[in-house]
């Protein structure tokens, strides 16, 4: 018998039985999508906060005392502005240092109010991070040697209180304080969920009196090229390490934080998908049931075609070809519906999709796998219908 | 020239239950190419088993089975399945129709296992249901015939792949008695027409009339064999 002879034949099988075949495939449909959609959902949520840290600018390295945890604000911190100025002295480019004190607070204009992150910092701020300017000027030195009340206006803070008039050169008032407006970012979006557009940016000397306190919570240092920045993260934790004996001092580079995070995410997004996995195995097990169940009422079928000189082969190829057929068009089925699904999540909801080359072509290699492998018990046994006994059959 | 099928001694016995029974306990006959054989017998003569054996369906405990000369004892499962696809036709009882299925494509399906094209097939089939008078039921499916237009379905399957052997097992059993008339007319004809030897499996005397020799069995043994019992008479007449 040839191979398309063969293959017709089980299609014709399949659509014979066109309930059973589609409900047999929901397993093999299920496991698939789920697959398919779980993974687009982790490799989504991988590349968005990849391209959140790289958003922030390049090369940055950033100093905090103690140990570092993603997502948990230092608390303790005794690093002040004289830190600094050793960081300054120790990476030899002032420039390319800058310092970070936050607090939330609410501000004020007229009537409207907001709850902002106050984030002290100076000048040196842009050469750094990528902030760019939507109108006005950023921190100056002088602004931060004299503790200036000036701010420059995340590009979201500047929308509430102000709307469409342009708040450069009005004023706001925080805990009390005026502040004049030089500048308004323009939007960046959220980094870690922080919402960067929520900022108001002020000298951090002025925002130390703000605060009360002379203490600052990080240093950000811009190395000047990729392969500088391994070295100066280094230099700069020893450097601080013998400023102050005893205490630990963290230093984490961007590169670092996509090589943690992405291993993470990576590690959940393999435990989903093999979650799903397990339900297109189950969905293959009820394949090889049905496969089971055609076999015996399709005996005298098989009786048949043996008198007729079908050998043990052939029909054995009949079996798998139909078991096979149900798992990849199941799995073909699963794909369209998964990428559809992935995609409808995407536009649904903030939850970001990216639909991975891989993850389609490992659903689809193993819902023909499945089929092969669950197919093959049932097609052996039909294969081996002794025919005498098979015609019998009742 | 060699018969189209020749036993020698066939016995055939089963296991049931740890006993073990006997269907067939030494049977020989030699079936010529072109005759028209009735085999009769009652039910649990052991019949069955011999038109098993005969279609090479199933194996003999014992005993010698030539198909066309070719001893199959010798051959594989597969080259058994290739013997059965070239050499012998099937006529079952309940016709064994593939539902769902054209009266063409049923009638085809033999071809499909020796590999033939489609255009070859579908025109074979289609002479052949002509040959049955079937002409007009191309399309039909089982459900949409008579029975006795099914059992024609089923002979035209036997015969297109022209095998040397047609063996029916009881074609008219479940035809009523114009149609089973019909069937037999045109096994008759064909036998006639295109020289396949015809081997029937009947206990009704009327069917086996149509033949020209007669094995009747009973108990697993030929109990009688016309042609043996002519030839033996002549023999005798001539002393």
């Amino acid at each position: 018998m040839r191979a398309r002879e063969a293959f017709f034949m089980a299609l014709e099988a399949l659509r014979v039985n066109r309930l059973r075949s589609v409900l047999t495939m929901l397993g093999v449909i299920i496991g698939v999508l789920a697959v398919v959609i779980l993974v687009a959902i982790g490799s989504g949520a991988k590349n968005a906060i990849e391209r959140e840290i790289s958003g922030l600018g390049s090369n940055i390295i950033l100093v905090v005392p103690g140990q570092l945890s993603v997502g948990a604000a230092p608390t303790q911190s005794r690093l002040s502005l004289s830190d600094a100025a050793f960081v300054r002295r120790v990476v030899g480019d002032p420039s390319k240092v800058t310092v970070s004190v936050q607090s939330g607070e609410t501000v004020r204009v007229g009537r409207q109010e907001a709850f902002v992150t106050i984030v002290g910092t100076d000048e040196n701020l842009p050469n750094i991070f990528q902030r760019p300017l939507d109108r006005g000027r950023y921190l100056t030195e002088t602004d931060v040697d004299t503790r200036r009340r000036v701010t420059v206006l995340g590009a979201e803070v500047a929308d509430q209180l102000f709307g469409d008039v342009d708040p450069v050169g009005r004023q706001i008032t925080v805990s009390g304080a005026r502040f004049r407006v030089v500048g308004v970012y323009t939007t960046v979006g959220a980094t870690f969920g922080v919402a960067r557009d929520k900022e108001v940016h002020v000298p951090v000397t002025t925002a130390q009196r703000l605060i009360g306190a002379d203490r600052i919570n990080g240093i950000a240092v811009g190395a000047s090229g990729p392969d500088e920045i391994e070295p100066l993260q280094q230099k700069v934790v020893a450097a601080l390490g013998e400023r102050y004996p005893g205490e630990r001092f963290s230093a984490v580079t961007q590169t670092q934080l996509l090589g943690t995070i992405g291993s993470v995410l990576g590690m959940l997004t393999g435990v989903l998908a093999a979650i799903a996995g397990i339900s297109l195995l189950v969905g293959g097990v009820g394949v090889s049931n049905i496969m089971l169940v055609s076999v015996r009422e399709r005996t005298r079928e098989i009786g048949l075609r043996k008198a007729l000189g079908a050998r043990q082969r052939d029909v054995l190829t009949q079996f798998l070809i139909e078991a096979v057929l149900l798992t990849t068009i199941g799995g073909l089925l699963g794909i369209l519906l998964g990428v559809g699904g992935a995609l409808a999540i995407q536009a649904a909801t903030p939850v970001p999709a990216a639909i991975t080359w891989w993850s389609i072509a490992l659903a689809f290699g193993v819902s023909v796998a499945v089929g092969v492998f669950f197919g093959v018990a049932p097609a052996r046994r039909a294969g081996r219908l002794d025919p005498v006994v098979a015609l019998r059959a009742e | 020239m060699s018969a189209a099928l020749e036993a020698v001694d066939l016995k055939r016995s089963y296991q049931l239950e740890g006993v073990s029974v006997e269907a067939l306990r030494g049977v020989s006959l030699r079936i010529e190419p072109g005759e028209f054989v009735a085999i009769i017998g009652p039910s649990g003569s052991g019949k069955s088993t011999l038109m098993h054996l005969l279609g090479c369906l199933d194996r003999p405990t014992s005993g010698a089975l030539r198909v066309n000369g070719v001893e199959m004892s010798g051959l594989s499962d597969t080259s058994l399945a290739e013997l059965r696809n070239r050499t012998i036709g099937f006529v079952f009882q309940s016709f064994h129709l593939l539902g769902r299925t054209s009266a063409l494509d049923n009638v085809a399906l033999p071809l499909v296992y020796r590999g033939t094209g489609k255009a070859e097939r579908r025109d074979r089939a289609r002479r052949a249901l002509e040959a049955v008078g079937l002409g007009h039921r191309l399309d039909h499916r089982p459900s949409q015939m008579s029975g006795g237009e099914q059992q024609r379905v089923a002979i035209a399957r036997a015969l297109v792949g022209e095998p040397s052997v047609l063996l029916a097992d009881e074609p008219t059993g479940n035809l009523d008695t114009r149609n089973g008339d019909e069937v037999m007319a045109i096994l008759d004809r064909l036998n006639a027409d295109s020289g396949v030897a015809i081997v029937l499996v009947t206990h009704e005397p009327e069917v086996a009339a149509h033949a020209r020799r007669q094995i009747h069995v009973r108990d697993g043994l030929i109990e009688l064999d016309t042609a043996l019992a002519e030839r033996a008479r002549d023999e005798g007449g001539a002393r």
